[in-house]
């Protein structure tokens, strides 16, 4: 089984749209959408929901009024300056760390379990997809991350499915941290600027550090080919190949806006056969990056 | 005053809004990139650096002759940073640490002391009458707040703020948005676009913060990002419309303000509209 994620650094370098294209052209795998802070895969797959889940990661101190004798000393204890001078507990500034439960003298501090978002298994005209959905505030992103890849995972075993398709959060933090390790290998989708070359270069280097395989594409290739040159240039130092340029195209936001893919919109246009030449040759470089492991 | 400029979905234009409306004010003004996964307003507003920190945080180090293995630090540890294991070993993960200071206090023996992991770098530098702040995480550090926060410590109260704030709706988001005056959301008229623009609506609510609208190619979608902003009371800004060459300047790394006829003065309204609100 092969595990591909797709990650940007830089949002909106048309991520998610190539993403749904793949949705469409690859075969015997499994959807995995784990950019869960923000979530839009479901907006083209529309899923059929099957199974929905809790998730439950990190706690929140709550003063018991009753108990507290207001000594005091949980507010200097919380680093993160969360307990008020009444002694309420500010829900979104607690880190969950526990010490102020731990050292209250009166046991004053209760400690629930956050239900800090929602993840799913659902069906989808492209076959099954595992998302899930990070409540607005919640940290833990990480965590949900690595708990719907596991999941993604034990669907493609069940089904015997030999390929899992992530589409990978922004950034280079936690949640992108958590997508990429130990994966088979990341796709890294950029676009010629000067703000999606400089993050192209850090989600590089992350790849890197993790060492995960990495291959490249250019979105928006024709928007500025000088930039596009010094992109090549530098996957060439780095040894990393660029595997396909798609041309700036409206056509991807006329998709979007149906709720299809490229290839359910206009499966002739140049951009389409630009991510088809795209696709082919991520799976060859994939089966002979799987070979070498 | 300090506002943030946010938005659920990255590549909305974020950061144009951002370094466009510093440079349009163009003094007493600071911008603080907080986006600092990936900061990228340097890349436009090019200030000349004066000043580099390298920001840290405190994780544990133990003195294994000290430690009796008591496992008290272990159990107090919420983030499975330090783990003793069947009473033999004792082992520290300080990526995962939180820094919250719980083990070292709870150790009976003293064992534990604090070492410094490196968050990231803040560099402070100027371009005319912008000053100008921004976090770089370093690569393989997860954890972006705590940087955020010491970008934000940067903030002078005379003057006017600017805050560019990661994508998303999750921790470092709420770190960049908290406690401002005013937020500004950049959103384009596209199903991907609504769908992350109403997660940011959701956070700007629990934050009980006033908040405006720019919309982004204002027209290359549909209408229903103004009739959601509508229906939320969210008032709409600025809309800039797409234009290639709008598009081409910013793969170059240059300001609207500065290139296209009619910019500077939309975002001097911008920036009266806003002080309007807050007032
Ligand atoms: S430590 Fe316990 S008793 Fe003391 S103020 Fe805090 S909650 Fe109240
Ligand atoms: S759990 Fe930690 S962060 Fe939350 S209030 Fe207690 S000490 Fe502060
Ligand atoms: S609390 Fe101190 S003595 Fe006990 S296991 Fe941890 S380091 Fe060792
Ligand atoms: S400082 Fe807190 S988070 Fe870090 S290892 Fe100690 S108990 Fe765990």
């Amino acid at each position: 089984m092969k595990e591909l994620i797709i990650i940007s650094g830089k949002g909106g370098t048309g991520k998610t749209s190539l993403m749904a294209a793949f949705a469409y052209l690859a075969e015997n795998k499994v959807l995995c959408d784990a950019d869960v802070d923000a979530a839009d895969l479901h907006l083209v797959t529309a899923p059929d929901i099957l199974e929905k889940h809790d998730f439950q990661g990190g706690n929140t101190a709550i003063i018991n009024k009753d108990k507290c004798t207001e000594c005091g000393l949980c507010i200097d204890l919380c680093k993160w300056g969360a307990i008020s001078e009444t002694f309420e507990v500010n829900s979104i500034e607690c880190e969950g760390c526990g010490v102020c439960v731990y050292f209250c003298p009166e046991k004053a501090i209760d400690f629930p379990l956050n239900t800090c978002g929602e993840w799913y298994i659902s069906d989808t005209r492209f076959g099954p997809l595992v998302h899930a959905r990070l409540g607005i505030a919640e940290e833990n992103s990480g965590r949900l991350v690595s708990l719907i890849r596991q999941e993604a995972k034990k669907l493609a075993e069940e089904k015997g499915l030999d390929l899992i398709l992530t589409d990978g959060p922004p950034g280079i933090g936690c949640p992108v941290i958590a997508s990429i390790g130990g994966a088979d290998a990341v796709l890294i989708v950029t676009e010629p600027s000067v703000s999606g070359k400089h993050d192209m270069q850090r989600v590089v280097q992350l790849a890197n550090h993790f060492k995960v395989p990495a291959f490249l594409c250019v979105n928006k290739f024709d928007l500025n080919k000088d930039i596009t040159d010094e992109i090549e240039k530098f996957a060439k130092e780095k040894g990393l190949t660029c595997l396909g340029y798609i041309p700036f195209d409206q056509i991807f936001t006329k998709a979007m806006i149906q709720g299809q893919t490229i290839f359910e919109y206009d499966s002739n246009s140049s951009s389409a056969q630009a991510i088809r030449k795209l696709w082919e040759s991520l799976l060859e470089n994939l089966s002979v990056c799987m070979k070498d492991k | 005053m300090i506002i943030s400029i946010a938005s659920g979905k990255g590549g909305t234009g974020k950061t144009t809004v951002a370094t466009n409306l510093a440079m349009a004010i163009g003094s007493d003004v600071q911008l603080l990139d907080c986006d600092v996964e990936e900061p990228n307003s340097h890349l436009f507003i090019n200030p000349v650096f004066e000043k580099t920190i390298t920001v840290t945080t405190p994780v544990p180090e133990i003195d294994e002759k000290k430690c009796n293995l008591c496992g008290k630090c272990d159990e107090i540890c919420q983030f499975k940073a330090i783990i003793v294991i069947a009473d033999t070993t004792v082992m520290t993960f300080p990526e995962l640490c939180h820094s919250c200071g719980g083990c070292e206090k709870v150790c009976p023996e003293n064992a534990i002391k604090e070492i410094s992991r490196e968050l990231g770098i803040i560099q402070k530098g100027y371009r005319n009458g912008i000053e100008f702040v921004h976090g770089k995480l370093r690569v393989g550090e997860a954890m972006s707040p705590p940087l955020i926060v010491r970008v934000r410590s940067f903030t002078k109260p005379d003057k006017f703020t600017i805050i560019d704030a990661p994508p998303g709706t999750s921790c470092p988001v709420i770190a960049s948005m908290k406690n401002t005056d005013f937020i500004l959301l950049v959103t384009e008229p596209t199903p991907f676009g609504l769908h992350d623009l109403k997660l940011a609506v959701g956070a700007v609510k629990m934050l009980n913060i006033p908040c405006g609208l720019v919309i982004n190619r204002s027209d290359i979608g549909d209408n229903k990002v103004k009739d959601f902003a509508k229906k939320e009371g969210v008032p709409v800004l600025l809309e800039i419309p797409f234009d290639r060459n709008i598009a081409e300047a910013y793969s170059r790394g240059d300001m609207i303000v500065e290139k296209l006829p009619g910019f500077k003065e939309k975002f001097l309204t911008l920036h009266d509209n806003i002080k309007r609100i807050v007032n």
